[in-house]
């Protein structure tokens, strides 16, 4: 790594000097910090599927001794390898945490917005390198006061990633809302500080240093993607900012924003007049919104992908800005969807339906035009198109489901049910995973000059494919067949016994998915030292990224940005021999815009 | 220890795939530097992957809907629940119809069209049509399935002020589910949880003149084909009262009062007796049996066998033993109902009888319960 230093400091010494703190730790350059914000993502998802792999095996194997746990969970929350129950909640909790903020947002929507806008818009740095700097360093010490909950004498914070109040607000109702939820709440209001600060900086590039000819729609449809994933993020994470604020004064300073009438461990506190359902539409009001900033960078990712690796351009451009907005849109008022039967007005139940059930116009939209790009394409198959078109499936099997928890009348019955977590699972979890897989093969290059090992990536996606499938199927039955989420076990229900073989085959499919994320994490840290050295531009794309150096350098291009001619998707352009015609290619003489 | 030992060969296995790849890399001709792009031979054989996984998606489809489809919630218990189950298959129609065909589609595109030097794709970059097509189709489906659900929604939801139903509250508390009754006047008394002492877990408000015949119990029984006019509380923290075989739920929120109506249309009985549920239950104790085998082994006590009962539980997470409270649910014949019902003593008697003096007990905590006693009186009084 040093002689990498070396090189890097002595080719551009006419720039100000790089220490090795400026350079790797407090850097301002939106490349590394794209790269910072990856690996602490990988790192935090590494602990959150152990942790699901954990706990499936408490429900695959109810109360079983497994060393394994005691390794892990310690002799207090796993007695003789024995999970107990309090831990399983908390293992959820954290997982779903982890999973939603810390991979699928922070390390999806952080690491490409940052490594890319600049990039392919043509910009120097982030408008504000300093404050994209803040923003990172804010969110490791999410982070890491998040992980130091685990250790916390109590456990960690196990109401939910929801966090409900009472629950989340009283240690008499379960231990993890002590001290555990304490630094949940303090690590989620820093995550937030640290998500605004980057959102702000998203927006502001954006809209400000674009290159000449850059107009809004010659933009990839990445940028569209993070650009509107970031003002959903303005819009919805102060909510929840303010609610976890809320919930501080609640627990701490005795006020009652959301609490009343409360009798619990033989004493009636103090509580009166607030409102748990109010804790809802607030967490709510950001809780939705938030499954959008998960997914639409992993759609903007694939949209960039399959139109490259299909050597064609995306099919209806305009059609699938339109269709990020109205999902944009849509997506801060269906929130009630969630609240359905939460006490709230039925006659808010309908209006929820409606709005909520007309996200699947948009959806379908894009959903059809992925696979009309795919349509008489040339496609190549690269391992970043294979997760690509994984999304396109995924997407598809999870959101159909959702026509049944968004229809009020289905909801009842299924709500709080496996059902859902097979849907979310599949049309959030996996699909925004699989763009951020997308992503990391096919920019891996852009990253750190080299390529990932193919094979791997392919051994890596069929794996992880048929795992998916296998873990989150029969999970739908599981969930009709009546069986509540996060229950520690079902042995208490001889009604549920039929489905404890279900129940072992998802947790089966689970080990193995999980345990074949080695096969990626070998791939992607070897691969830094030791992975094929990367040429300009591997995939014969369009897009401005590909025609700056492999070597990083501040300001992304040693002499003049490039000027944008056209737009990012003549892949195949009749006019052309070449397959491919990049941004900055001046029109030729004569050369007619072939889209609308 | 089994598991460890899976894990184990698992990561053995990707070690040998990993070295697979190794060779594999070796036997490429040169060190070309676009060797980690998908070549022909990559594309072909990724291809036909693509359309081996589309098999496989069918084939497991078809597996699971024949394996776990009789796993699933069958005939509803309630009246309300048929136009729910009528809602869902039709949308779940709808959902196999377009997941059959989009999956085809995107998986046998992506091996139909695998790239090959030389080939070209087609410049296709938009269609106005055909966007009409694809937005306008799902929204003239969804209006109607919209239309439905919110009809069925307002039947469900809002209860008709005239209809005669029974008045049921139920009462939440960490892993715990109690029901009061309203008695003959069929109007429950206030209640409040600074009321709550002794018996009275309900913190029911005794010097209420409609709380004088209410009656708690800790097993629901309600009667066939009337509708139950449920009122739902909660103590501490959210719960969740799910009754899946009635197509019902609703939260029970701390400080307010949700409520939720349904008519059961079969009685407990009748319900065992239906043809579905004499096989899941056969099922079930098939189970039991093999795992009861296999815990006298073991030295433990096998299992009991299982009968049907409907059941009412919590969903929504409400502390370490959430996985645990449920309450057993009985449907009557309304005779047997009025009957189970008389033998029941109201919550005043109870504490009445809780409260009367106790030799037994010693002097300071006779002194208490005397106080209490009379406060309870001049409460009863006060009516």
């Amino acid at each position: 790594m040093s002689a990498e230093v070396h090189e890097h400091t002595h080719e551009h010494e006419h720039h100000h000097k790089d220490t090795f703190i400026t350079k790797y730790i407090f850097s301002i350059d939106h490349k590394m910090i794209a790269k910072q914000y990856l690996i602490t993502g990988i790192v935090m998802g590494v602990v959150g599927v152990l942790m699901s792999m954990l706990f499936r095996m408490q429900l695959a194997w109810p109360e079983e001794s497994f060393k394994i746990f005691n390794v892990l969970l310690g002799d207090k929350f796993a007695p003789n390898g024995v999970m107990a129950n309090d831990i399983y909640l908390a293992l959820v909790t954290i997982h779903g945490t982890i999973m939603v903020f810390f991979v699928l947002t922070a390390g999806l929507s952080g690491t490409f917005s940052n490594l890319l806008i600049p990039l392919q818009i043509g910009a120097r740095d982030m408008a504000s390198g300093f404050l994209n700097m803040i923003s990172y360093w804010l969110f490791f010490l999410s982070s890491v006061i998040m992980l130091s909950s685990l250790f916390v004498e109590a456990g960690p914070a196990s109401a939910g990633w929801t966090i409900y109040p009472p629950l989340s607000a009283l240690p008499q109702a379960i231990p993890g809302s002590g001290t555990g939820m304490t630094l949940w709440l303090v690590s989620m209001a820093i995550f937030i500080a640290a998500s605004l600060m980057g959102s702000l900086n998203y927006i502001v590039t954006v809209i400000n240093l674009r290159t000449k000819g850059m107009s809004m729609t010659r933009l990839p449809l990445t940028i569209w993607a993070f650009f509107v994933t970031a003002i959903i993020g303005v819009i919805s994470f102060p909510v929840l900012l303010s609610a976890a604020l809320l919930l501080i004064f609640d627990r701490s300073f005795g006020t009652s924003f959301f609490l009343s009438d409360i009798y619990i461990a033989g004493e009636v506190l103090h509580y009166q007049g607030g409102s748990p359902v109010l804790f809802e539409h607030l967490f709510w009001f950001l809780g939705h919104p938030e499954v959008y900033i998960i997914i639409l960078p992993a759609l903007g990712i694939t949209s960039e992908i399959i139109a490259t690796n299909s050597r064609k351009p995306i099919f209806g451009y305009r059609a699938m800005i339109m269709s990020i907005l109205a999902i944009a849109f849509l997506s801060t008022i269906v929130w009630g969807h969630h609240m359905f039967i939460s006490g709230m007005n039925p006659f808010l139940g309908s209006v929820f339906t409606f709005t909520t059930l007309l996200i699947a116009i948009p959806s379908a939209v894009k959903a059809f035009n992925y696979i009309t790009t795919l349509w008489k394409g040339n496609l190549q198959l690269n391992p970043a198109m294979l997760f690509s078109i994984g999304l396109v499936s995924t997407f598809i099997t999870g959101g159909l489901t959702g026509i049944i928890l968004g229809d009020s009348t289905l909801d009842i019955n299924v709500h709080d049910t496996y059902f859902v977590v097979a849907h979310f699972h599949l049309v959030m979890g996996i699909s925004a995973l699989y763009g951020m897989f997308a992503g990391i093969y096919h920019w891996y290059p852009k990253m750190f000059g080299r390529m990932l090992n193919k094979n791997l990536g392919y051994v890596h996606f069929w794996v992880t494919a048929v795992c998916a499938y296998g873990v989150f199927f029969p999970m739908h039955f599981i969930g009709l067949a009546g069986l509540p989420r996060r229950y520690y076990t079902n042995t208490n229900f001889p009604l549920f016994d039929d489905l404890q073989n279900v129940n072992v085959l998802i947790t089966t499919f689970a080990l193995i998915g999980g345990v074949f994320q080695l096969v990626f994490l070998y791939n992607f840290f070897s691969s830094i030292f030791y992975g094929k050295k990367a040429v300009q531009n591997p995939w014969k794309s369009n897009t401005l990224e590909w025609t700056a150096p492999v070597e990083h350098i501040h300001g992304n291009w040693p002499g003049e940005i490039p000027e944008v001619h056209r737009w990012p998707y003549d892949y195949s352009n009749p006019a052309h021999d070449v397959d491919f015609v990049p941004q900055n290619v001046p029109m030729k003489e004569g050369e007619e815009v072939l889209h609308h | 220890m089994e598991i460890l030992l899976v894990i184990l060969v698992l990561v053995l296995l990707s070690i040998a795939l990993w070295q697979l790849t190794k060779i594999f890399d070796l036997t490429q001709v040169g060190d070309s530097d676009d060797s980690q792009v998908a070549n022909d031979s990559d594309n072909n054989i990724q291809g036909y992957l693509m359309f081996g996984f589309l098999a496989f998606i069918y084939i497991f489809s078809i597996y699971g809907l024949i394996k776990w489809g009789p796993l699933v919630l069958h005939t509803p218990a309630s009246k309300h629940g048929e136009t729910v189950d009528n809602l869902m298959n039709i949308t779940w129609l709808l959902i196999f119809i377009v997941q059959a065909v989009t999956q085809v589609l995107v998986h046998y595109f992506s091996f139909k069209y695998r790239g090959k030097k030389g080939n070209k794709a087609l410049f296709f970059a938009d269609s106005n049509k055909l966007e009409v097509i694809w937005s306008g189709i799902p929204a003239v489906v969804l209006a109607l399935l919209i239309g439905y659900g919110l009809y069925a929604w307002v039947d469900i939801m809002f209860v008709d002020e005239n209809e005669e139903t029974i008045e049921i509250e139920l009462y939440a508390q960490q892993f715990k589910w109690s029901a009061r009754y309203s008695g003959a006047d069929n109007v429950l008394g206030k209640a409040n949880v600074r009321l709550i002492e002794g018996v009275n877990t309900l913190g029911v408000d005794l010097s209420d003149p409609n709380a004088q015949d209410d009656i708690v119990v800790s097993e629901l029984h309600i009667p066939k084909g009337k509708k139950i006019h449920f009122k739902i509380r909660s103590q501490d923290v959210l719960h969740s009262a799910f009754f899946p075989h009635f197509r019902a739920q609703m939260n029970c929120v701390p400080g307010m009062v949700t409520e939720f109506a349904f008519e059961p249309v079969y009685t407990s009985d009748e319900y065992r007796a239906l043809p579905f549920m004499v096989e899941k239950v056969k099922n079930i104790n098939a189970l039991r049996e093999a795992k009861s085998k296999e815990l006298v082994a073991k030295g433990q006590a096998p299992l009991d066998p299982y009968t049907f009962d409907f059941l009412l539980l919590c969903n929504k997470i409400c502390g370490a033993s959430h996985y645990n409270m449920q309450m057993k649910v009985v449907v009557d014949t309304p005779e047997d109902f009025k009957k189970w019902l008389s033998d029941k003593p109201s919550l005043v008697q109870e504490v009445k009888t809780a409260n009367a003096p106790k030799p037994v007990e010693g002097e300071v905590g006779a002194d208490s319960t005397k106080a209490k006693d009379t406060a309870a009186i001049a409460k009863m009084a006060m009516k």
